[in-house]
């Protein structure tokens, strides 16, 4: 009796040990993405974990290969008339929706319209656009009321916030509500009944996407599905991201924490994909309506105490994975230049210090917000602050998480009623490219991004960078674009670093370009 | 005895009103603003406004408080700012993860935590009870994230036994479900091991010096009933306590063991929610949890009659 029991317990353990068979010939493809998806909406949020739910299924007009060039993507052909005013779009032939309607120039326009009221390239655009009208089922004749310089490079803009095509009945959502139908004609389909949010995303393979023949490259070319389905498996510690790789249970990690690169190049079952050459740019941003950085005098002896290799020493830690780079625009990308970085390009603190006395600095105690729940700039602060205290400044530096820092830097309030001094940020080096894309040249006052820069002939610049329709021009006003904001001191860029994506050996395929793409992969 | 459950539950709402006024008022004075988490890194003050306003947070506190409070009454927690869905949906989504792990916690560490207990008032000041009261200074002693990395080191990554992380839900299969909860009920388990173990042996000690284990003894009664069924019967009431408690706490917090096995249960939804200040979401979990309280609270009270007949409801 006594024998039986035990028996019975052993195959129970057993069975319990070995677990279920895995689902016989379906290829999933595991993923751990960035972040926890939350908001479904890409044309509502700029939020990086929502723009690649945006690319798993939906498509885009154009799209920008891994060197910056816009190729056409939902587009066939297109034509632009000889004063650059009129724009003739057609689509490729047999794009469909993911419920089989065709996609048509009415789903089109919609969708621009949708996303020119949200997205600040988008806004731009359609500041120049006098009308969009539907020629035929296929085609659409945009008009503009003079010719800008940006229209393919807004169509096929990569990041926040992405044109993606939505059905019509879809797009005319308002663009200040979320959207609740994720009808796409990606290469992937949504399964909203299996998103478990904080869980577990579900994409299935889109059965009629039809890829376009070249080869992919950043967000253009051929998007071929490999695997049946795409799971995003979230997981937020990041060790545990690291078990669950080793482990088998996941195939992907898209952004490990820095200190874990090691862990991985010694197990011989992962490697390191850098899918995201360009990778990401470190910025430190004033306030430039509170004393002291509201005298550009006093934002120019702190950006002279700046040194990007003790940023991203401490930082990244990991010298292949991060870069100095003394421009506004990521270094290696079309507009990337070192006009007048001499601040930073060589830190010279006995300057920082000069010009902080000539400045008539009076003491001021500078605030600086640290976000310590956020590993990927949580350092860069503290380094700021050491800077800024050798340089002569009274620093206060305020830790707190990053949700209360988003929120306080809205603030426009002085310091002594809950507003701020400076902030620090990253951003993909994708969304900074050029003058218009790049928020923090923004200095249209108050409508700017958070630090409010005001200066109307940094606006004139940026202005012209968009009418340019020549990239000779466009290049000489975006070297003098980033000299007017050095000279004002817009913000300092503290360094570029990398999130090498981290794979099972046994995945492949992985698209050069901006981040991480969910097109041809293979699972062997 | 119905008087006093009807009793006790009217007594409830009252408790729970006060959460949900303390709740509230504590979200709304904390820094931190939903609509610039959702709006994302790039937005405008502007665009953020707008999101504020879509989300009704422009309204007057006493407004927002006064919807609230009517949805709630109702028995409609409000929709998730982030996830779009309503606030019940995404609790009961979140609670059988959670409740599988509490109960398959509690049931192992009473399984082994309760005999040793025993065991060890049974020998107490012996070589025995001192080993085993070593172990549970131990457990208390041990942080749950070591313990956890510890066990998945040895257990999964070397062994290869069992998952890293995740949870299946039963609807999977009870197996698999099993698979992923051993790991993290074993992790968490250790220190209720070491809790219940000391309040086992303090009781059972107590019971050992009265007068009816003497008597039972004397009876010349087998010693195994003399301990189970005189000195631990007797002991119940403070061991059932602190089991009671520990239900309710690992309903209310295993965010640490949630998070090191990406376990996707209510201790992370409501450390999501805190950092994402998503308000409908964190009233509603707090509502729950408070509502937990009060249910084992009064689920210990009245398991009281039965360990001893002299209470009476």
């Amino acid at each position: 009796m006594r024998l039986r029991l035990l028996l019975v317990l052993a195959g129970f353990f057993a069975l319990i040990l070995c677990g279920p068979a895995s689902a016989q010939g379906e290829k999933i493809l595991r993923i751990t993405p960035q972040s926890n998806l939350t908001i479904l909406d890409p044309i509502w949020t700029t939020a990086y974990i929502t723009r690649n739910h945006g690319y798993m299924i939906y498509d885009t007009l154009f799209g920008m290969d891994a060197k910056g060039g816009i190729r056409p993507q939902m587009v066939d052909k297109y034509t632009v008339s000889k004063d650059k005013k009129t724009w003739t779009f057609t689509l490729r032939e047999g794009l469909a929706f993911h419920d089989g309607a065709t996609v048509t120039s009415e789903d089109v326009i919609a969708s621009l319209s949708r996303w020119g009221k949200r997205d600040s390239m988008g806004e731009k655009l359609m500041s120049f656009v006098e009308s969009m009208e539907a020629i035929d089922a296929r085609s659409l004749r945009v008009k503009l009321t003079e010719p800008y310089g940006l229209v393919l490079e807004s169509l096929g803009k990569p990041s926040s916030n992405v044109p993606f095509i939505m059905p019509k009945r879809v797009a005319e959502t308002p663009a200040d509500k979320q959207i609740d139908d994720y009808t796409g004609s990606g290469p992937f389909i949504f399964r909203k009944d299996e998103w478990k949010p904080g869980e577990k995303v579900v994409y299935v393979k889109n059965p009629n996407y039809q890829p376009r023949p070249e080869p992919p490259s950043g967000t253009a070319g051929g998007k071929r599905v490999n695997v049946d389905r795409v799971e995003w498996v979230i997981i937020k510690d990041p060790q545990t991201q690291a078990n669950a790789l080793a482990a088998g249970e996941i195939d992907v990690i898209e952004a490990p924490a820095h200190e874990l690169y090691a862990s991985f190049k010694a197990d011989k079952n992962i490697q390191v994909v850098e899918t995201n050459p360009l990778g990401y740019q470190a910025i430190l941003r004033f306030n430039q309506l509170q004393p002291p950085f509201d005298n550009p005098k006093v934002r120019q002896a702190a950006m002279a105490a700046m040194n990007q290799l003790a940023f991203l020493r401490t930082q990244v830690g990991i010298p292949e994975m991060y870069r100095t780079c003394f421009s506004v625009y990521p270094c290696g990308t079309a507009y990337a230049t070192e006009v007048a970085m001499d601040f930073i390009a060589k830190p010279d603190m006995k300057r920082a210090q000069q010009l902080l006395k000539d400045s008539g600095y009076d003491g001021t105690t500078v605030v600086i917000m640290q976000p310590t729940d956020l590993a990927v700039i949580a350092k860069l602060p503290v380094v700021a602050a050491q800077l800024l205290r050798q340089a002569g400044f009274k620093v206060d530096m305020q830790a707190m998480d990053w949700q209360t820092l988003v929120s306080r830097r809205a603030k426009k309030d002085p310091v002594s009623q809950g507003g701020w001094n400076i902030f620090l940020t990253v951003w993909a080096s994708v969304d900074v490219m050029n003058p218009i894309s790049n928020s923090a040249l923004n200095a249209a006052c108050d409508k700017t991004w958070f630090g409010w820069p005001c200066d109307k002939a940094l606006e004139d610049l940026r202005d012209a960078f968009a009418r340019a329709d020549d990239q000779k021009s466009r290049k000489t006003l975006a070297e003098k674009t980033q000299a007017r904001a050095m000279e004002i001191g817009t913000h300092v860029p503290v360094g570029e670093y990398n999130f090498p994506v981290a794979a099972r050996k046994n995945v492949t395929g992985f698209v050069i370009g901006f981040f991480l793409v969910p097109w041809n992969l293979q699972k062997h | 005895m119905l008087r006093f459950i009807l009793r006790r539950i009217l007594a409830t709402i009252p408790v729970l009103l006060v959460v949900a006024v303390f709740v509230f008022l504590m979200l709304r004075l904390t820094p931190g603003d939903p609509a610039a988490v959702i709006a994302g890194d790039s937005a405008t003050t502007e665009q953020i406004a707008k999101i504020r306003d879509s989300l009704g947070l422009n309204r007057s506190l006493a407004v927002q408080f006064g919807i609230w409070i009517a949805a709630v009454l109702r028995g409609d927690l409000g929709e998730s700012f982030f996830f779009k869905m309503p606030v019940t949906a995404l609790i009961a989504q979140r609670l059988e993860p959670t409740l599988a792990l509490a109960l398959a916690t509690i049931v192992l560490a009473v399984l082994v935590a309760v005999p040793l207990g025993v065991l060890a008032a049974w020998r107490r000041g012996g070589w025995l009870d001192r080993v085993l009261m070593g172990f549970s200074t131990l457990g208390f002693s041990i942080p749950v994230f070591v313990l956890a990395y510890l066990l998945i080191w040895l257990v999964s990554l070397k062994l290869g036994w069992l998952p890293v992380e995740g949870y299946r839900r039963i609807a999977d299969g009870l197996i698999p479900c099993m698979r992923h909860l051993i790991l993290p009920s074993l992790t968490l388990s250790v220190i209720y091991i070491a809790l219940i173990a000391r309040v086992t042996r303090a009781a059972v000690s107590d019971a050992l010096t009265e007068d009816f284990v003497r008597t039972a003894r004397a009876k010349g009664l087998p010693e195994p009933v003399v301990l189970v069924r005189h000195a631990l019967a007797n002991a119940a009431i403070p061991i059932v306590t602190v089991i009671g408690i520990g239900i309710a706490l690992l309903i209310g917090g295993v965010v640490v063991t949630e998070s090191v096995y990406a376990i996707p249960g209510l201790g992370r939804l409501t450390v999501d929610a805190v950092l994402a200040r998503d308000f409908p979401t964190i009233q509603g979990v707090i509502l729950l949890f408070s509502a937990a309280y009060v249910v084992v609270n009064l689920l210990i009270d009245l398991s009281y009659t039965l360990f001893d007949p002299r209470i009476r409801y």
